[in-house]
């Protein structure tokens, strides 16, 4: 919330300055640009700030696979409503995935049923948990973008450095860089600049998505959550259009390095290796997930609980896949405010606080 | 001889001794009265006016005791409430109790003491009450439920038919602190946080306004479902639309901050001593004056104002944009009253 006067002035001026830059950007072109924020955080930020229909007038704020409960495949949440109704176990989780629906039920389901599940800030509080229910088994769901891996990775460290045996984590990481290039593989993309998000870039830094633009010629700018971050990374991309321009500049230098956070990334690297995994709308993607090295599988609930998944098609009429990719505004949806709300949500788009379709209906 | 119990036991709720002592000992030294003391199955009372106000609500709070307040205090407070903004005048409560078996007495005490004051401070008594007693499990701890009753004001004319245009939409001050300070004492955060529930009796200033202006059309205490809910209810009740503005709307800037890293919006958090008045704009000023100088609410203020519609509240961002606001859908936070 911008409520500090100051603040507030600034962000005035800088939203005056894109403005106008935005109209000389439209009138050349003449046509509204379309712009890709590819990242939860941002989307709500857009949408709550009001930037998104202040902007409206001179290009379009469209949301890519940016919330990671959303980009979550149906036959993962299957895999985890499973995995709540084995006996003694408990299902750790922040808070988001416990409303979303999986092919014929829920965490929220489950847990009104009998399964037990707790929700965490942080993955360590969950460590400490098992700690004190030595007689329950503890299974983090390891759902996130590279801003969470590391966390997760150091629970596990924390869980073996105590000797905690009933703790283990389901990973169903996911990573950027390998979803933008399958996103910029679709020839019906037509996005004007990416807003790139600031969290996972201070994690693997600036220079792993210069590919955006020097393989696909489409500037992109790195952004921070604050609105005065993100209409700064608005007007670089716009600068870069009006002189058909394309670079991955870093909007938000404040956190973000060129090489990015060679700690975090050595943890990731130590418990974790790259595989190709399934994103929803997307599908196997390449080298896109994450699993825990077989040292480790001891700690890999994957591992340790098997469970049989039914069949899990994606929802009846349902376009969340669509929407990630781009493709969809979220009230194009047939489903959109008709049958999926946020209180009876079809599709994860709609239950996550990051997902597109819940933005849109909360906020615009 | 024996020593007396300091948990509950299943036996304090079968009606017997021990049910006795704990009423004597506990429950009559604090709420006593003449109406209370009788100990008879019902209380009787006269009243003099021709309308009265009837309230009931569950209280299931987790954890029992928070800061700025307790589950003992909220049962009293958050009853007076709702009577206040229906433009009542509290006079009595029942209460009813359901302990769980090996729940503490001397926790019972704290809550029963710390109601009490509420009620003295509220000016009300309570007059009637029961306490059962469930096995350890069925239950968590403490639950309690409370029943009001009072009079209308004479002077009070509120509803949603009296809502149009130009009305001026005010708060008596910051939101939010309740749900989160409840979040902040449940989860094992590791911050130095300093958030204070509000929860307050807002009779003494809801009797006090209603006396002194005609222009006050509505009221409505501001709990589950904090600013957002509650002000999306009451457009779609009285057919209009709200319009509000983020830079006017007071939230203290911890909350600001904690609720921001948390990924919260203060706007859906409860609040346990905070109303929305929707009253007419000739009057705005001097309710906005009265507030702040004569009722101690140096915070309150005019947070938007009532537009023709179909039932929308919009949110005029700080930077000029337009959000809208819904209902809450789902609960960030169960059992926060």
């Amino acid at each position: 919330m911008l409520n500090n006067s100051q603040d507030l002035e600034l962000n005035k001026q800088i939203l005056q300055k894109l403005i106008k830059l935005a109209q000389i950007v439209e009138d050349i072109l003449g046509r509204h640009i379309v712009l890709m924020e590819v990242c939860g955080t941002h989307t709500t930020a857009i949408s709550k700030s009001g930037l998104r229909s202040i902007l409206a007038s001179y290009m379009e704020l469209r949301s890519g696979p940016g919330c990671p409960v959303c980009v979550t495949d149906q036959t993962d949440i299957d895999r985890i409503i499973e995995m709540a109704r084995i006996p003694d176990v408990v299902i750790a989780t922040f808070g988001d995935m416990v409303r979303v629906p999986g092919t014929h039920s829920s965490l929220e389901r489950e847990r009104a049923q009998g399964a037990q599940v707790e929700i965490f800030y942080s993955p360590h509080e969950a460590v400490t948990f098992a700690a004190k229910h030595p007689d329950k088994e503890i299974i983090f769901l390891g759902v996130g973008f590279e801003t969470t891996i590391p966390a997760i990775a150091l629970s596990i460290a924390e869980a073996k450095r105590q000797g905690i045996k009933n703790y283990s984590v389901l990973s169903i990481h996911k990573l950027v860089p390998p979803v933008m290039r399958a996103l910029l593989q679709d020839p019906e993309l037509h996005i004007d600049g990416f807003i790139l998000p600031g969290h996972v870039c201070t994690i693997t830094g600036r220079k792993v998505f210069d590919f955006i633009s020097s393989e696909h010629n489409i500037p992109a700018a790195i952004a921070g959550f604050e609105p005065a971050d993100i209409m700064q990374a608005i007007y670089l991309l716009l600068e870069q259009i009006l002189h058909n321009e394309a670079h991955t500049v870093n909007g938000y230098t404040r956190l973000v390095h060129e090489e990015g956070n060679k700690k975090a990334q050595d943890i990731m690297g130590e418990f974790f290796q790259t595989i190709d995994t399934s994103w929803r709308g997307f599908g196997l993607v390449p080298e896109s997930g994450l699993a825990l090295r077989t040292g480790f599988s001891h700690y890999d609930a994957a591992t340790r609980f098997s469970v049989e998944i039914p069949c899990s098609p994606p929802p009846e009429g349902c376009s969340c896949g669509e929407v990630l990719k781009g493709k969809l505004k979220p009230n194009e949806c047939p489903l959109f405010a008709e049958t999926c709300t946020p209180s009876n949500p079809v599709g994860p788009c709609m239950v996550s606080s990051e997902g597109a379709c819940a933005a849109h209906y909360q906020y615009d | 001889m024996k020593k007396e119990s300091d948990i509950i036991l299943l036996a304090h709720g079968d009606g017997g001794l021990l049910t006795h002592q704990l009423l004597e000992k506990y429950f009559l030294p604090s709420f006593g009265n003449t109406l209370l003391e009788t100990l008879t199955d019902a209380a009787s009372f006269s009243v003099q006016s021709e309308k009265m106000a009837i309230t009931t609500d569950a209280f299931v709070v987790d954890p029992i005791f928070f800061p700025g307040g307790d589950i003992g205090k909220l049962s009293v407070c958050g009853t007076i409430n709702d009577l206040a903004v229906s433009g009542a005048k509290p006079l009595y409560l029942t209460a009813s109790f359901i302990l769980e078996e090996g729940f503490p007495i001397a926790d019972l005490e704290r809550i029963i003491v710390s109601m009490a004051d509420s009620c003295q401070e509220a000016g009300v008594v309570i007059i009637a009450g029961d306490t059962k007693v469930v096995g350890r499990g069925q239950a968590d701890k403490i639950y309690i439920t409370t029943t009001g009753v009072g009079y209308v004001l004479p002077e009070a004319n509120l509803g949603y038919q009296r809502i149009e245009p130009d009305d001026c939409v005010l708060v008596n001050g910051p939101l939010g602190n309740h749900g989160l300070s409840i979040l902040l004492a449940r989860e094992s955060f590791t911050f130095d946080a300093k958030v204070s529930s509000d929860c307050a009796a807002l009779n003494g200033i809801t009797e006090k306004l209603l006396r002194q202006f005609k222009g006050i059309k509505f009221m409505r205490d501001l709990t589950r479902g904090g600013l957002a809910t509650n002000a999306k209810e009451i457009a779609l009740s009285a057919g209009i639309d709200i319009w509000l503005k983020e830079a006017a709307i007071p939230v203290e800037d911890n909350v600001k901050g904690i609720t921001e890293m948390l990924g919260l919006d203060p706007l859906y958090l409860a609040n346990e001593g905070k109303f929305l008045a929707v009253v007419s704009e000739k009057e705005t000023d001097d309710i906005l004056m009265y507030l702040k100088t004569e009722l101690s609410s140096p915070e309150a203020c005019i947070i938007g104002n009532i537009r023709a519609g179909k039932g929308d509240v919009f949110l005029k961002t700080g930077l000029g944009g337009t959000r809208r606001l819904n209902l809450l859908t789902g609960t960030p936070l169960p059992r926060i009253c």
